[in-house]
């Protein structure tokens, strides 16, 4: 028996109270696993909500097929690890079904279309609340999301018509065919949660730490090189460098920044002294002025 | 590291959204990306200044239209602390996102335009901040620049602000005036050098030395059971853990305790997070406790040290306000969740409260409409744990349910 007395995290115990939360008012949740580290730590903030029981709901990922190999494998491994279900649905079978039509060109990713995957997986599960790890400080129409955000049958977000949130009460009730769309992570910045993997010694997958790889030059930011996802002009030339990516989106709209954080100290310290949000590197958001907002009001998380 | 939360209340164009953009860009927190974008849609627009307050306008409508109509959460840190604010709307119909706003923050600002000193808005700031009980209160005299940097001006409008806070009828309240061009950056961060004559301190030097305490931190110790922890493994096959967060006080192996409403006594035996146990948790912390004896202990139940009990009842007299388009009235049911306990409502009587208002429309003294505020009475078809909001914020306070839409409809403050 230890004498220590448990001190308050307050942005740890807000995300476990919301996490005990769902499972108390939802029938099916669910937790969109990414691979990326925000939604690592939510498994890692699970474990915590509710240990020494299991991790009660199962991870969906949503395969846009152009994700880092680095992230499918450690996605593999901490499944196993953790004796977690994981259920994957595949872009490729939405396209594949003609629902949604590939992009082509320059700037193809398959950000958007993953969006149908995603709403055909919470129908065919009959999920009623979706934990994401999204934060409000990425993107300035997440600022405004609330942490339960209710959907429609569609999956839409009503942006303009959203439950006030009073306290820390959350209120999850909803009607059948809608869902619910949880952020436990609402109030963490990214350098939140890079202290907290620090502090926690949670394991990422290593494109987050500096190493070397093909790339290409392309509006001022480091593509990876891999042309059977990444579309390249014949005139961008590649070069090895040594990089990190300080998000793990698709590797089709995901850029690199120069690094030589080798470790999870020197990852905290450069975020310290950056001068480019997160986002930064996403050109999924680069779009419009409006990209995220009109993403999620079809259903993007 | 510490969190201070604040809340921000304006009327239309007192410039909040400006102020804030300026607080970020004086603090360095907007990224090179993210002020290019500033840039880019400020010479779109045609400005000739950096319009910040596209920095926190997140929708497409806001941004069309030049206002705020939702709470934004905007983070920034300096070398002391981390900062959440809630940007909320300032206009008259949406004063429910600032009760919203102003229920998790320890901090308001209240902004007033210079020129315009006290308006109707800036009474209902007031009043909504004392129902609430927010303890610091900061007003940022803002457009100094368009009154010449006038001291007159400034005292004219202090003793404006003097003369609501005497009105007041909640009186633990700090508040203070700083006179503020959130356009120009004049003692937001930086110490003005045209307003010589004021020798206070600038909007974020006090910020600095507000100490940070949650707002539900600061009462009696009280423990909602979220769910029960059942692992049923080999390891842990008859365990039997209650999890939930522990709201004020402390929680220490061996304090008796009574798991309410059975009224059943117990002992704590394990305090637990994660893979390690604990000998107390402090207040704020979420973990899983048990107990020696085998009680029945559910979802919605409290736990609360023996000598330190709320009130157990089944009718209810609170302030409400009314967040619908819907209105409350009289011999309605509703849904109330008080904290992690959801029990059935029936409304008795609803007064609105004429002072609580500010308009000469009232046209129904026994309902309550979008925006107002009122009082109260309700009939519970179980008993509540509760206390009174004065005495405990957390446990005090509480939520309707539209049992049709499933919205929230309501905040209530239990007097």
């Amino acid at each position: 028996m230890s004498t220590n007395v448990l001190q308050a995290n307050i942005l740890e115990s807000e995300a476990i109270y919301i996490l005990r939360e769902v499972v108390a008012q939802f029938e099916k949740p669910v937790l969109l696993f990414s691979g990326g580290k925000d939604s690592i730590t939510l498994v890692r903030l699970a474990q915590k909500a509710f240990f020494p029981a299991k991790i009660p709901f199962p991870l969906l990922h949503i395969d846009t097929g152009h994700n880092f190999p680095e992230t499918i494998e450690f996605r593999d491994q901490l499944v196993k690890k953790l004796g977690l279900q994981l259920i994957v649905r595949k872009v490729q079978d939405t396209i594949d079904a003609g629902k949604v039509t590939e992009e082509t060109g320059k700037y193809a990713s398959r950000n958007i279309l993953q969006t149908e995957t995603l709403l055909d997986a919470i129908e065919e599960f009959g999920f009623d609340a979706c934990i994401g790890g999204a934060r409000r400080d990425e993107e300035k129409a997440r600022a405004k999301e609330r942490i339960f955000s209710v959907r429609d049958d569609f999956g839409q977000w009503d942006e303009k018509n959203q439950r006030p949130e009073v306290f820390d009460m959350l209120n999850g009730k909803i009607d059948h065919g809608q869902n619910v769309r949880v952020f436990p992570i609402s109030n963490w910045t990214e350098l939140d949660v890079w202290s907290y993997i620090e502090k926690e010694q949670i394991d990422i997958p290593s494109i987050y730490f500096a190493h070397t790889r093909e790339t290409f030059l392309r509006d001022g930011l480091i593509w990876s090189a891999n042309d059977e996802v990444v579309y390249r002009e014949d005139d961008e030339k590649t070069e090895e460098r040594v990089i990190r990516f300080r998000t793990v989106g698709d590797m089709s709209c995901t850029a690199a920044v120069l690094s030589n954080a080798y470790d999870i100290a020197s990852v905290v310290q450069e975020i310290r002294r950056s001068t480019i949000s997160e986002r930064g590197a996403r050109i999924d958001d680069k779009r419009s002025e409006a990209a995220m907002e009109k993403r999620k009001q079809q259903g993007y998380f | 590291m510490e969190v201070l939360k604040i809340a921000t209340a304006g009327s239309v164009d007192d410039g909040k959204s400006t102020l804030i953009g300026r607080i970020l860009y004086d603090t360095h927190s907007l990224t090179d990306d993210k002020l290019e974008a500033i840039e880019r849609n400020s010479r779109q627009k045609g400005f000739d200044y950096l319009d910040f307050s596209l920095a926190t306008d997140g929708l497409v409508a806001e941004r069309e239209q030049g206002i705020t109509i939702d709470v934004a959460h905007i983070y920034f840190s300096t070398q002391n602390r981390s900062y959440i604010i809630a940007d909320t709307p300032g206009h008259v119909e949406y004063t429910r996102n600032m009760v919203t706003g102003a229920s998790t923050s320890q901090v308001a600002i209240i902004l007033i335009d210079a020129r315009k000193g006290v308006i109707e808005q800036t009474k209902r700031h007031f009043y909504i901040n004392n129902l609430l009980q927010v303890k610091d209160i900061i007003v940022a005299v803002n457009k100094m620049d368009l009154v010449a940097f006038d001291e007159e001006k400034f005292n004219k409008v202090k003793e404006e602000i003097q003369t609501l806070i005497d009105g007041s009828s909640y009186k633990g309240q700090n508040s203070t005036c700083i006179p503020v061009s959130a356009l120009h950056g004049d003692n937001v961060v930086k110490k003005s050098n045209k307003m010589p004559w004021y020798t206070g301190k600038t909007l974020v030097e006090h910020l600095e030395h507000i100490q940070a305490q949650d707002v539900y931190e600061e009462a009696a110790t009280r423990f909602p059971v979220q769910t029960v922890i059942r692992p049923k493994t080999d390891n842990f096959h008859d365990f039997r853990g209650y999890a939930g967060k522990l709201y004020g006080g402390r929680l220490t192996i061996g304090d008796k305790v009574t798991v309410l409403p059975s009224g059943t006594q117990s002992t704590v035996k394990e305090i637990f997070f994660y893979e390690e146990t604990f000998e107390s948790a402090e207040k704020g912390s979420s973990f899983v406790l048990t107990l020696t004896d085998d009680v029945n202990v559910s979802r919605g139940d409290m736990i609360v040290k023996t000598n330190e009990q709320p009130t157990v009842g089944k009718e209810l007299e609170a302030t409400i306000c009314w967040m619908d388009k819907k209105p409350l009235t009289t011999a309605t049911k509703y849904g109330l969740q008080h904290g992690v306990h959801n029990v059935l409502a029936k409304v008795i009587t609803v007064e609105t409260h004429e002072e609580a208002n500010f308009s000469e429309t009232i046209t129904n003294q026994h309902a309550l409409q979008l925006n107002e505020i009122g009082n109260i009475r309700l009939k519970l078809n179980k008993p509540i744990f509760y206390d009174s909001y004065h005495q405990n914020k957390h446990n005090g306070g509480f939520i309707l349910i539209d049992l049709q839409t499933n919205t929230t409809a309501g905040v209530g403050f239990i007097k």
